[in-house]
């Protein structure tokens, strides 16, 4: 607690870096993520290799996919970014997938049978139905992404992996505590807000919650 | 309007082959509701939504308007066809306005003109605007949601609307409401309307028409007074219901049987809905024990009086009903007009 006292600034400014790290590869494994889930719901053979792809992506060791990725995007942010983005895919598309099948098939058929056209369709009735379940998948590769994202202080990404690993090199304890529970705070801080702006979206919505 | 020539649909599933319609031939005249009914796989809600191309005949044509629908551009064919499902098929994310003014946004009519169609239609179904036009269907009860759907199907005045078991979610006291409220609409609208059910008193008390559908064969297709007393087979008489002197009396309405109004008259005195069964108007006509005058007023669904019938007319009409070949070779008590 002590080190949290004493520089509040620099916690501060790391965790600042830490969001954006996360916050941007989200945004960019939400706008690969969310078409191809959509394709896979338009292609469906196309389902078993990319969740396929995807998953066996998601279980290689976040170190090694860094030390991997490193030889094609160097030193720095861009390497973690590339690799948060490729983690946060499996679940972003699984959900797009899964929230789009959850539709009800009238909604298709009214849609259809009022004169939509393909785009109007997913623009206007599936994915605006779909959006939660779209958004709880965004929601676990958020949680995860902020965890994973500490390590990336090691191929010198910043964030609060920094306070980890230099407490770590200096056995200082106390930082090491503070990096690990300003992240935690981090992951519940958007767990929670994420989760509230799922139910927010639910209850507009009204498809899970009612019929 | 509406013409089918020869039309089939065949469906392939799981390598077994059913043909879901078979050679089905008919037409719907501008401004007649037809009743598409039969029990379920007999193959009408596949006729019906060939109509706006929902599926794809295997053979045969359909003509809308006098062009053939596969040649017509199928999101504008749509556009033209009011389409009402089961338990409404609302957005749930949209507004009962929003929901109602789908199709008029799709036709890319400016906002303010369509608030002000869809304010028209909620006043039409019986939902006064001020008080729904901004609820989400969530908010509204079945029967509510039911009329937010009828309203969405002719939120662009299209001149033909489908419509497949519309109320056949809903309680019986709710779907009974309904109907009559969908023939005042339709007294007012005349909309060429296909209406799928499997619900016999339904089509009876609705249709114009009424085509009846087994195996996707077309079994009959008569006037509903056609159908109690010339049923074609066997078939028939079963789906009517066997005790065919009580279905006749419970599905021939009032207003088949009414005599014109007398000229000069005004109407006084007993005045009833020509929707009414003939039993329900014999009921009705049983409450009005004081009643000065020797007939009763009929009127029609926008509550006009169009006919009248002597008691004594209504009394020899009710044991025509329920035994027409009794009366066979007499003169009727007087001329018949619908």
């Amino acid at each position: 607690m002590q080190y949290l006292r004493d520089n509040p600034d620099r916690v501060l400014e790391l965790t600042e870096q830490h969001v954006r790290l996360v916050a941007s590869s989200i945004l960019i494994a939400m706008l690969i993520g969310i078409p191809i889930g959509i394709l896979v719901t338009r292609v469906r053979w196309l389902e078993t290799p990319v969740i396929g792809a995807f998953g066996m992506l998601y279980t290689v060791p976040s170190l090694a996919l860094f030390v991997i990725l490193l030889r094609y995007t160097g030193i720095g942010q861009t390497t973690v970014i590339v690799a948060l983005v490729l983690y946060s895919l499996l679940a972003i598309v699984r959900n797009t997938i899964a929230g789009l099948d959850s539709v009800p098939p009238a909604m298709i058929d009214a849609a259809q049978g009022m004169g939509m056209t393909g785009l109007q369709r997913l623009f206007w009735v599936e994915l605006p139905l779909a959006l939660p379940v779209i958004l709880a998948g965004v929601r676990l590769a958020t949680v995860a992404a902020v965890g994973i994202a500490t390590i990336g202080a090691v191929i010198g990404a910043g964030g609060l992996g920094r306070l980890i690993f230099d407490g770590m090199r200096s056995l200082d304890t106390d930082r090491i505590i503070a990096g690990a529970l300003v992240a935690s705070l981090l992951a519940l801080a958007a767990d929670w807000g994420l989760a509230a702006l799922g139910n927010l979206l639910r209850r507009d919505v009204g498809v899970l919650s009612k019929g | 309007m509406i013409r089918l020539e020869h039309v089939s649909k065949v469906f392939t599933s799981r390598g077994q082959v059913v043909k879901a319609v078979d050679d089905v031939s008919l037409e719907v005249g501008a401004g007649e509701l037809v009743v598409l009914i039969g029990p379920s796989g007999s193959g009408k809600t596949t006729t019906m939504r060939m109509i706006n191309r929902l599926e794809v005949p295997t053979s045969g044509r359909i003509i809308v308007d006098g062009r053939d629908v596969q040649e017509m551009d199928v999101v504008a064919l749509r556009r033209r066809i009011g389409y009402v499902i089961q338990q409404g098929g609302l957005f749930p994310h949209f507004t009962v306005a929003d929901n109602v003014a789908v199709v008029p946004r799709l036709l890319g009519w400016p906002r303010a003109k369509r608030r002000q169609r869809a304010y028209e239609l909620l006043e039409l179904v019986g939902l006064p605007p001020d008080q729904f036009a901004d609820r989400y269907p969530r908010q509204l009860s079945g029967g509510q949601q039911q009329r937010v759907g009828v309203a969405r199907a002719l939120a662009a005045d299209p001149p033909i609307v489908l419509m497949d078991e519309p109320f056949g979610a809903v309680d019986p006291i709710t779907r009974k409401q309904l109907q009559r409220e969908l023939r005042r609409i339709q007294s007012e609208v005349r909309k060429t309307i296909v209406f799928v059910t499997h619900d016999i008193g339904e089509a009876f008390l609705l249709a114009d028409r009424i085509v009846l559908m087994s195996e996707g064969r077309v079994v009959q297709d008569a006037t509903p007074a056609d159908l109690l007393r010339r049923p074609a087979d066997a078939f028939v008489t079963e789906f009517i219901g066997e005790d065919r002197g009580l279905r006749a009396l419970q599905y021939t309405r009032l207003e088949e049987l009414a005599g014109p109004a007398p000229a000069g008259q005004s109407p006084n005195g007993v005045v009833l809905p020509g929707a009414l069964s003939v039993l329900e108007a014999a009921r009705e006509v049983g409450k009005f024990e004081n009643a000065t005058g020797d007939g009763f007023w009929v009127s029609d669904d926008a509550g006009r009086p169009v006919g009248y019938l002597t008691y004594l007319q209504f009394v020899a009409l009710l044991g025509e009903t329920i035994a027409p070949e009794d009366t066979s070779g007499k003169e009727p008590a007087h001329a018949v007009s619908a």
